[in-house]
């Protein structure tokens, strides 16, 4: 394996180990919210320490790897998405964090058949087949299952609009809780984020491999369609 | 792809040494006022290309070509075209800087006075404007008269690109202008060429492939004889089409 082959496995390498600490704590979010597990909570925030320490150093072997390589072509772009995939990733992990900060301020664990019919937990298991497959995809692409990854954010910005409707009639036939709702409400918007990060991620991932650009395009076809839903 | 105007063509070119096919149905457009760099494997054929530009292996036995070359829409290897003029039309700076064992002064209208021209103010005039298109007027107005050989390599090449501005060419050639120089040369001849290009054609050959990222508009790939990728550099340095232009560039050929 050639010099520059190996210094692009090792970053890799690090964005794997790092993607594995981020799928954890937000796996862990899950279960602390649905336990009130404060100990699990307290694990996660801790872990984003973790976390944070492996964003920089990624960004640091980047920065090198441009330095000393002047990369081009799909070397270029590797490291171009990793850059990328990195941001989303810690972002991810700061949402899981901020997810187990509100389990820490709440009195128990929240009511099942309210995370089921808020269809947080439909979220919650939709986001976590999407972050396994596009890992899955950065290292064995495929691109059918990338765009069926993009095709599922779709479905949780969807769950997403309707939420509001559904919490609000909640806190109308529960004035008692309408903090519950409230902070269901900031999980649901929080879930919804974690999907535009993992599309994120995924789009750079298509870029890497088939140098195509598929962010922010047919904005116009998606207000006509967001018009149509309506 | 091109935007301007087509200054330099090639149409099915084949070239020969000999028996030796160095250039295999070549078919490529340079656009006018912009700078195309060839690159590819030591071998592979860009210094041949660019020489049968303004005809310089003519001198080689044994050396022909097939297919046409248009300067302008015209064929230069049309029996009509006198050699001399299109040498006027198409100027060449080489790898390693070449300049006389003369002066300055005489280097930089070496070609003017080949033309015939004496006239000294004319000359004068002549030798200062290209001197100060290559930035290198500071340096050597103050001694004009001495030696081109006391001159650092950089300087010289930077002359040898004044000598070949002076007689007015439409196209400029260099084969590999850097590869002798320092990076602070190389800056320099690069920053040159950037601003060359307002008023020049410019081909260049390089291997480094920073050079052609930074230098050229369009680029075009070379290997074994053959055009293999040629397009926009931008997309050349991102996103080839083509495996062998993605294995040479990122350094992992053969
Ligand atoms: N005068 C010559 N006589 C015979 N063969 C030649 C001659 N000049 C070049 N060749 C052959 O033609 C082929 C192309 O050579 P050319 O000099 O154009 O390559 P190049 O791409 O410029 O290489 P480099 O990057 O090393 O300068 C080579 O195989 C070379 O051996
Ligand atoms: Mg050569």
């Amino acid at each position: 394996m050639s010099h520059i082959d190996k210094e692009l496995k090792q970053i890799q390498e690090k964005l794997l180990e790092m993607w594995d600490l981020v799928e954890y704590q937000l796996i862990s979010s899950r279960e602390a919210l649905l336990h009130h597990d404060l100990v699990l909570a307290e694990r996660v925030v801790k872990l984003g320490k973790k976390v944070n320490r492996y964003d920089t150093k990624i960004d640091r072997q980047c920065e090198n790897f441009f330095a000393l390589f002047t990369p081009v072509a799909v070397d270029l772009r590797q490291i171009l998405a990793t850059i990328k995939i990195n941001a989303n990733l810690e972002r991810i992990g700061d949402t899981a964090e901020g997810i187990c900060r509100i389990v820490k301020k709440l009195n128990g664990p929240l009511s099942e058949p309210l995370a089921q019919e808020s269809r947080l937990l439909e979220m919650y298991d939709i986001t976590l087949v999407m972050l396994a497959d596009a890992r899955k995809v950065l290292t064995n692409y495929d691109a059918d299952t990338a765009h069926a990854i993009l095709k599922q954010d779709k479905v949780i910005n969807k769950i997403y609009r309707k939420s509001d409707k559904t919490l609000v009639d909640f806190m109308h036939q529960n004035p008692a809780n309408v903090a519950t709702g409230l902070q269901l409400y900031t999980l649901i918007k929080k879930m919804e984020r974690v999907g535009d990060q993992i599309t994120n991620i995924t789009e750079e991932i298509i870029f890497y491999h088939d140098a195509k650009m598929i962010k922010h395009r047919s904005d116009k076809k998606k207000k006509n369609r967001n018009k149509d839903d309506n | 792809m091109a935007k301007n105007n087509i200054k330099l063509e090639a149409k099915n070119l084949n070239a020969y040494y000999g028996d030796f096919k160095a250039l295999k149905d070549i078919t490529i457009s340079m656009e006018e006022k912009a700078v195309t760099a060839f690159i590819g494997p030591s071998g592979c054929g860009k210094s041949t290309f660019l020489r049968t530009l303004n005809r310089m292996n003519d001198y080689i036995d044994g050396f022909r070509t097939e297919g046409d070359i248009l300067l302008d829409g015209k064929d230069i290897y049309d029996k009509n075209i006198r050699v001399d003029e299109l040498r006027k039309e198409v100027g060449m700076v080489f790898q390693k800087p070449n300049p006389f064992p003369k002066t300055i002064f005489e280097n930089v209208v070496y070609g003017l006075k080949i033309q015939g021209i004496k006239n000294k103010a004319h000359l004068e005039e002549a030798a200062e404007k290209s001197l100060r298109q290559t930035a290198l007027w500071e340096e050597v107005k103050d001694k004009m008269h001495k030696s081109a050989l006391a001159l650092s390599g950089g300087q010289q090449q930077r002359l040898c690109i004044a000598r070949a501005l002076a007689i007015s060419p439409s196209v400029i050639l260099m084969d590999e202008p850097t590869s002798a120089l320092d990076p602070i040369s190389t800056a320099k001849i690069e920053e040159l060429i950037y601003e060359l290009k307002n008023d020049y054609t410019i081909v260049i050959v390089t291997h480094n492939m920073q050079q052609a990222g930074r230098v050229s508009d369009n680029t075009a790939f070379f290997y074994m004889g053959e055009l293999i990728e040629f397009g926009k550099t931008k997309t050349i340095f991102t996103s080839p089409s083509n495996d062998r232009t993605q294995n040479y560039i990122t350094g992992r050929f053969g």
